[in-house]
């Protein structure tokens, strides 16, 4: 058979085309309307209406945005004490003295690890769920509430829970692993914590990849389904070749997404599991900068560090828009 | 409806007005739970007790984070009348020259007395100058001690050790008898800290912090620290001592089990240990080296103090001093003791909770106290180092490292020395 990213030009009116918006009306049995021009274009009588209407939105993000990273750009040159009495300009100093410490790197390289990790296991999990409760048909509101209800739980919560399940002296988890011969030792073992760490996040994540993995298969036209079974018999020749490139935009959109949670919104998951200390447990680039910022008071340390963080991801998100998206297929 | 909006101000400003008659001052703390009710209770007390002043407490999470809100009220002119300041964070807010009024300079603007020496011994330098001045006022505090398992002691046939060597004595028996023989919930303060001020020994250079901030170094290269932790390791693998990371609980948990026969914790810990316990328990002082010549001083004062803010009124700091003296009256001393476990800090707070028979009837509730009361040597009065949270940070991770077996006794305190003095080192520059 042609690939399916061949055919795509011939279909019409959506696959997961405008994203995010339709993908949702469609796993709640909406119709979203492809390629409607009209809703687009709307007129204003003044030119400057349109701005006013963004202002509210663009104060938003300016101040708790844009504001706060000027600022950490600018605190990250000085050396200051916490009460704000005196800054003194030391140029790179915080800079240098970050990248040059081997426990920042270590840190750095088990961010990326836990990030590579927590994203391939939450998409891939995620996509398969979604793929088999596309094929149930009795009881699928069911199964589709079961899978997405842990993401109401909040991060902290996620964590706590987590942490019960790893507890040294209670665990079930940690009682199972005994009988298989492995100690997991959640808190005193290196990789044992790291192990829990990534366990609890791709947990906490599956729902929401689900969700949009779900939309995203339903709203494959059942013709293209059907051309593809005719044309092929592997299940799964035709899943890489025809459903999963026409999942691409709601994949792509998803990784971005997984990337930014495992590098940020596991805070909470990593602080309910360290349980305050830290000690020799791995942590994450964000946490080091709570730590020294919040609890350490070294505001020019931890500002050079969030500084650092935002290059990453700039650099990040570049990377992913310039390579990635251009294999992605927008119908 | 223009009239109902004017009734609506007018009674504002009313009620505004009556309630400036009592000049409102707020104490943000770090305190939760149960602690967080009494301080609740002792405002109200206090707020019941005279009518010039209303205190209004506000719970701002953990020690860290009262810390930190603090820090960021403070740049924006926001800050609360008092701060409670936890022991490690001591450095960063008493190095802030102007952040603070000392404690005894507010209370004898106010025109009280105050006197250094109704203060027992143990908590009467941490929190003071280099001359003894009280720059904050000792609050909830506590000293690391011993709680035994007298059932686990029965069975072996030993008796509690005052000293480390009588530890090592007594260890196999009760390993014999199926005990774990030690645990403990804080190596950072048990075991370093109260190490060097049990066993009378220089923690840092600089008087430990307190002369000056400029080339201050930490001393935990000192070959009797690596020996206790040398020490520390040997036990952990031969089954004396067991250890189940950083966190607190997880160690505390085996003792209330009944599993352990000896647990370092908090004097402040005997409330709650009575009610989970499975067994009957007593306590004794931190041991210490016999070997060790001078050994045997008080600990150092550990919990939390209040710090008045700077940059209020007089009227206001007026109040704060009142409260500070309230606070330290034998009654409410008392009170506090008994409602938290937390010691009592001044000399006659101790005598009335004598003379009440309190200790007759909950001896463990005696032992902090007690310990605290111990003869002072030249280096059990206290520490002043600056960044010393992220320091406790640093100790916390390579003792990790020690006894997952990542690395060794040795190496595990030449990186403490080396990253804790270029973080001391730092820090001089930000105070400088």
């Amino acid at each position: 058979m042609t690939s399916g990213t061949e055919r795509l030009p011939a279909l019409r009116g959506g696959t997961a085309t405008d994203g995010r918006r339709s993908s949702a009306l469609r796993l709640f049995g909406g119709k979203a309307k492809g390629g409607d021009d009209a809703a687009k274009r709307v007129q204003f009588s003044s030119p400057y209406l349109p701005y006013l209407f963004l202002a509210p939105q663009l104060a938003i993000i300016f101040v708790f945005f844009y504001w706060p990273s000027i600022q950490a750009i600018q605190s990250s040159f000085y050396l200051e004490d916490p009460f704000g009495f005196g800054s003194t300009f030391v140029g790179m100093t915080n800079y240098i003295d970050v990248l040059k410490s081997g426990e920042y790197l270590g840190i750095a390289r088990f961010t990326a690890i836990f990030t590579a990790l927590v994203t391939f296991f939450a998409l891939s999990i995620g996509l398969l769920l979604a793929v088999k409760a596309d094929g149930v048909i009795r009881g699928n509101a069911t199964y589709k509430t079961l899978l997405i209800w842990v993401y109401a739980i909040a991060p902290p919560v996620a964590g706590l829970i987590g942490m019960m399940f790893f507890d040294q002296h209670i665990g079930p988890i940690v009682e199972l692993a005994r009988w298989f011969g492995w100690d997991i030792k959640v808190g005193l073992n290196y990789s044992d914590t790291a192990f829990a760490m990534i366990v609890v996040s791709v947990w906490k994540q599956i729902p929401y990849n689900f969700i949009f993995f779900l939309s995203g298969l339903q709203g494959i036209p059942v013709a293209v389904r059907e051309a593809a079974a005719m044309d092929c018999r592997s299940g799964f020749r035709r899943f890489w070749t025809v459903i999963l490139p026409l999942l691409a935009p709601t994949a792509f959109f998803l990784l971005i997404i997984n990337v930014t949670y495992a590098l940020f919104d596991t805070f909470g998951v990593i602080d309910v599991m360290v349980k305050d200390k830290a000690a020799n447990n791995p942590i994450t680039l964000v946490y080091k900068v709570y730590m020294d910022g919040f609890r350490g008071n070294d505001l020019g340390g931890s500002s050079a560090q969030s500084v650092i963080l935002m290059l990453i991801v700039f650099v990040l998100t570049i990377f992913q828009f310039r390579f990635i998206e251009r294999r992605v297929h927008y119908n | 409806m223009f009239k109902k909006i004017s009734l609506a101000a007018f009674t504002l400003a009313f009620s505004a007005t009556s309630s400036l008659a009592a000049t409102d001052i707020t104490w943000w703390h770090g305190m939760a739970g149960r602690n967080g009710e009494v301080i609740n209770e002792i405002s109200q007390k206090f707020n019941e007790a005279q009518s010039a002043c209303a205190l209004t407490p506000v719970s701002k999470g953990t020690y860290e984070e009262a810390l930190a809100s603090g820090i960021a009220a403070f740049r924006s002119g926001e800050q609360p009348n008092i701060l409670q300041v936890f022991d490690a964070g001591a450095a960063t807010i008493i190095n802030a020259k102007g952040a603070v009024v000392p404690a005894e300079d507010l209370i004898i603007k106010a025109g009280h007395n105050f006197d250094r020496n109704a203060f027992i011994d143990g908590v009467r330098y941490f929190y003071a100058d280099s001359e003894g001045k009280f720059v904050g006022m000792p609050f909830n505090s506590s000293a690391p001690i011993m709680y035994v398992n007298d059932e686990a002691l029965k069975k072996a046939g030993v008796e509690a050790p005052k000293t480390w060597e009588e530890f090592e004595a007594a260890a196999p028996k009760l390993k014999a008898a199926g005990y774990i023989p030690l645990v403990q919930s804080q190596l950072t303060w048990q075991f370093t800290e109260n190490f060097f001020s049990r066993n009378n020994i220089q923690f840092a250079t600089n008087n430990n912090g307190y002369d000056s901030v400029v080339d201050t170094k930490l001393k935990v290269t000192d070959p009797n620290l690596v020996m206790m932790f040398d020490k520390l390791k040997a036990w952990k693998d031969e089954g004396y001592f067991a250890f189940y990371g950083a966190g607190w609980n997880d160690n505390q948990k085996v003792f209330e089990e009944g599993k352990a026969a000896f647990w370092i914790g908090s004097s402040g810990s005997f409330g709650g240990l009575q009610k989970t316990a499975q067994m009957p328990f007593s306590a004794t002082f931190l041991p210490y080296w016999n070997a060790i010549e001078g050994a045997g001083t008080n600990s150092f004062i550990g919990g939390a103090a209040l710090f008045a803010m700077s940059g209020k009124t007089d009227e206001e700091n007026k109040c704060v001093a009142d409260f500070f003296q309230f606070l330290t009256s034998p009654e409410i001393q008392y009170f506090y003791h008994k409602a938290t476990g937390y010691v009592a800090i001044t000399k006659a707070a101790y005598e009335l909770a004598q003379k009440d028979g309190y200790y007759k009837e909950k001896p463990v509730a005696e032992v902090g106290i007690k310990q605290l009361m111990l003869p002072a040597g030249d280096w059990s009065k206290g520490y002043r180092l600056g960044f010393y949270p992220q320091i406790r940070e640093i100790m916390e991770r390579e003792y990790g490292r020690i006894f997952s077996g990542e690395t060794t006794v040795k190496d595990a305190f030449d990186t403490i020395e080396k990253e804790g003095n270029d973080l001391l080192a730092r820090f001089a520059k930000t105070a400088g």
